[in-house]
């Protein structure tokens, strides 16, 4: 049933990557009748591969192809040629994800109309609101069988979360429960419901957490109208004289350049090599990348305010058991600027074993502040920040001059904190620790961000062409026939994981798509 | 006596040592090897002394007094190796080079552990200390055997996962 198209065959649409976008884009299309071949980087991986085991996990699934970083931020010191924990896989980080499935709120979709300018920042609204998405949101959550959404009951709280809650409740918090997840809590949509094994990030051995690895992806397959081709490594989008995509240049698992004419280009790598791709693809017609006229390709990289705080207490917590992220405070995610910031963040539970413990905690730390922590690992608790951040101008990706195995620039990813990300992060911190201080911590330790996993914005959303690389459907200003299907279209990150919304706009971008291709417009 | 002995690194003083900690076996007279011969204390390209202060640095960089000798000579058996023996013969010479300045005989001669930190402390940026304790966070806190001691409990999967298991039993609250 697994349809097989050939590279000659100009009446698909070639999506770009099969994560929470690029493989909800495929099946939704797929569903549609549309004849969709997906291009995944990644190799195939399912429940029954997953790995309980930190480092060998990350082994298996991330991407450690070579990326390079600049600016100030501490990722590029501490971990310099890592500036993401995303993965490389079918399913993308779908497979990683922790699961936190929470709509955008109203005001952040238009981030500079509620705030005003912010000094430094390139701010800008979306050309889409609140009142648009709702029913696509409803789609999405249905899909993913987000908890505490519909009639899907919420995941029961683990010994981090009540840790977490109890702090919450102590410092005045009252929106405190155990999260939207896309994680079962009761069996839903053929899989079943989490059993509190931990390890979410590793991916789910159970399947009780959504992934396109094992939904939307076999489910595409199973129409017919969709070829994953995994370990296919895209190099290039090519055009013709009109400006209009033609198809894509790939390298396949064996290493052979392989050229896939195509009606239409979906791109969906992640926030880094979305953009790159377009760089790599500059061509006489279109010497700065392809969709680049305004010179926002790589633009407004947006990672969230992030960091952690993890406590220890004087009894045992065992934070590792149970759903890694199912607890949030969302009492700071409102938009007050009397906190010193514009903007707001959310606080959610969060574990790490031992061996990213270690590496996470204070990367580059020794002597006894830092082994007295571990010691007492066993009485740590954990939450982590996720907050909105300022996009600029600089914080950007950019073909660097290190290559890949096949001879194409990597990406180089610039980044610094704008004051406001600094200003929100000490807000988080503090609060955090005073959380978990009214529980009776010993000692708290604010811990500063892993490489990111919420990479966003990178080919932003744009009402005006010079703004930004693509209109309110993800598709470019410049060629009708080029999409960006990614979280590399957000104009704004907004305090939420950002998955839900990723889902939200590929299944109204395949409904865009399946339309305009019926009537003929592209 | 030859100096590793003095410093107490000798195999008698290692097995001595190690006993305690249950996990060594004598396999001959004079010989000890960890049971799988991850550890021993025969060293091929460096010298002894080089190794035994590796892994005293080993442990003066990740200090857990609760973990045994044997997991950190795990962590850096791996520089007894050609392709590390200038970088461990530099290294060690830079450290106790620095010890004898401070007037002791050398870096594992040194009693107190605050002293050999400001030494450390004091070559933070070379390539030979970042290298050693970038090595030990993998090294050292990747060995399975070594979660127990901090409590972590691994692989759940194959257990059920925790929701029969105490996800929830937090009882001091």
């Amino acid at each position: 049933m697994v349809a097989k198209f050939d590279l000659t065959d100009d009446s698909v649409v070639v999506v770009i990557g099969t994560g929470a976008g690029g493989g909800v884009l495929s099946n939704e299309l797929a569903q549609k009748g549309v004849k969709v071949v997906a291009l995944e980087a990644g190799g195939r991986y399912l429940p029954e591969d997953y790995i309980n085991d930190e480092w060998e996990s990350f082994g298996q699934l991330a991407w450690t192809d070579p990326r390079t970083t600049s600016g100030d931020w501490r990722v590029a010191k501490d971990f310099s040629g890592l500036p993401a924990w995303i993965v490389k896989a079918v399913g993308g980080t779908t497979t990683h994800w922790a699961g936190a499935s929470i709509r955008f709120q109203e005001h952040e979709w238009k981030a500079l109309s509620t705030y005003g300018p912010v000094e430094g920042a390139n701010l800008l609204d979306w050309p889409i609101d609140g009142e648009e998405m709702a029913p696509w949101y409803e789609k999405a959550e249905a899909k993913l069988g987000v908890t505490r959404t519909g009639d899907r009951a919420g995941l029961p709280g683990n010994n981090n979360f009540k840790v977490f809650e109890k702090g919450a409740k102590a410092l005045g918090y009252t929106e405190v429960h155990t999260g939207r997840m896309a994680i079962n809590s009761a069996d839903y949509d053929d899989r079943m419901a989490c059993q509190q094994t931990g390890f979410c990030f590793q991916g789910c051995k159970w399947g009780a957490k959504w992934s396109a690895a094992y939904t939307d992806i076999p489910r595409g397959e199973a129409t017919g109208n969709l070829e994953v081709r995994d370990h296919a490594h895209v190099a290039r989008i090519l055009h013709d004289e009109t400006g209009k995509v033609t198809g894509v240049e790939y390298f396949d698992k064996d290493g052979n350049l392989q050229l896939q004419k195509a009606r239409i280009v979906c791109v969906a790598g992640n926030s880094f090599e979305s953009p790159r791709l377009l760089l790599n693809s500059a061509s006489e017609m279109f010497p700065n990348g392809l969709a680049n006229s305004s010179d926002q390709v790589g633009r407004n990289y947006m990672r969230h305010t992030t960091g952690s705080v993890y406590a220890v207490f004087d009894k045992p917590v065992r934070m590792w058991r149970g759903t890694t992220m199912a607890g949030i405070v969302q009492d700071e995610a409102r938009h007050d600027p009397e906190r010193g910031f514009v903007g707001g963040y959310e606080l959610e539970t969060l574990s790490l074993g031992i061996p990213f413990m270690a590496a996470f905690l204070n990367p580059g730390g020794w002597g006894r502040s830092f082994t007295t922590a571990l010691d007492s690992y066993e009485n740590m608790a954990g939450m982590w920040i996720v907050g909105e951040d300022m996009p600029q101008a600089t914080n950007r990706v950019t073909l660097s001059d290190v290559k890949d195995k096949y001879g194409l620039p990597v990406a180089n990813v610039n980044f610094s904190d704008h004051p406001n990300d600094v200003a929100m992060r000490n807000h988080a911190y503090k609060q955090g620790m005073a959380m978990y201080e009214a529980v009776g911590a010993t000692r708290t330790f604010p811990t500063p961000p892993y490489p990111s996993t919420h990479n966003l914005g990178t080919n932003r959303m744009s009402e005006k062409p010079e703004d930004g690389v693509c209109n309110k459907w993800g598709q470019t200003h410049d060629i009708a026939n080029l999409f960006i299907s990614d979280g590399s279209q957000f104009t704004t990150g907004a305090a939420e994981n950002p998955t839900l919304t990723i889902v939200a706009l590929a299944i109204r971008q395949a409904d865009f798509i399946s339309r305009e291709m019926a009537a003929g417009t592209i | 006596m030859s100096k590793i002995e003095r410093q107490g690194l000798t195999r008698r003083a290692l097995l001595a040592r190690s006993v305690a900690a249950g996990a060594l076996v004598v396999t001959g007279a004079g010989f000890l090897a960890a049971p799988d011969a991850a550890w021993a204390m025969e060293v091929s390209v460096i010298s002894e002394h080089q190794m035994a202060t590796l892994l005293q640095m080993a442990r003066d960089i990740y200090p857990h007094d609760k973990v045994a000798d044997q997991f950190y000579a795990i962590a850096v058996k791996g520089y007894d190796a050609e392709d590390k023996k200038a970088l461990v013969e530099e290294g060690v010479a830079a450290l106790d080079a620095a010890a004898q300045a401070a007037g002791h005989a050398d870096y594992v001669s040194m009693g107190w552990e605050e002293d050999r930190v400001q030494i450390l402390q004091a070559m933070e940026d070379s390539g030979f200390f970042q290298t050693v304790r970038g090595g030990l966070v993998t090294g050292l806190y990747n060995q399975k055997d070594v979660w127990p001691i901090f409590g972590y409990e691994g692989e759940s999967f194959s257990k059920g996962g925790y929701i029969e298991r105490g996800f929830d039993d937090i009882n001091w609250l």
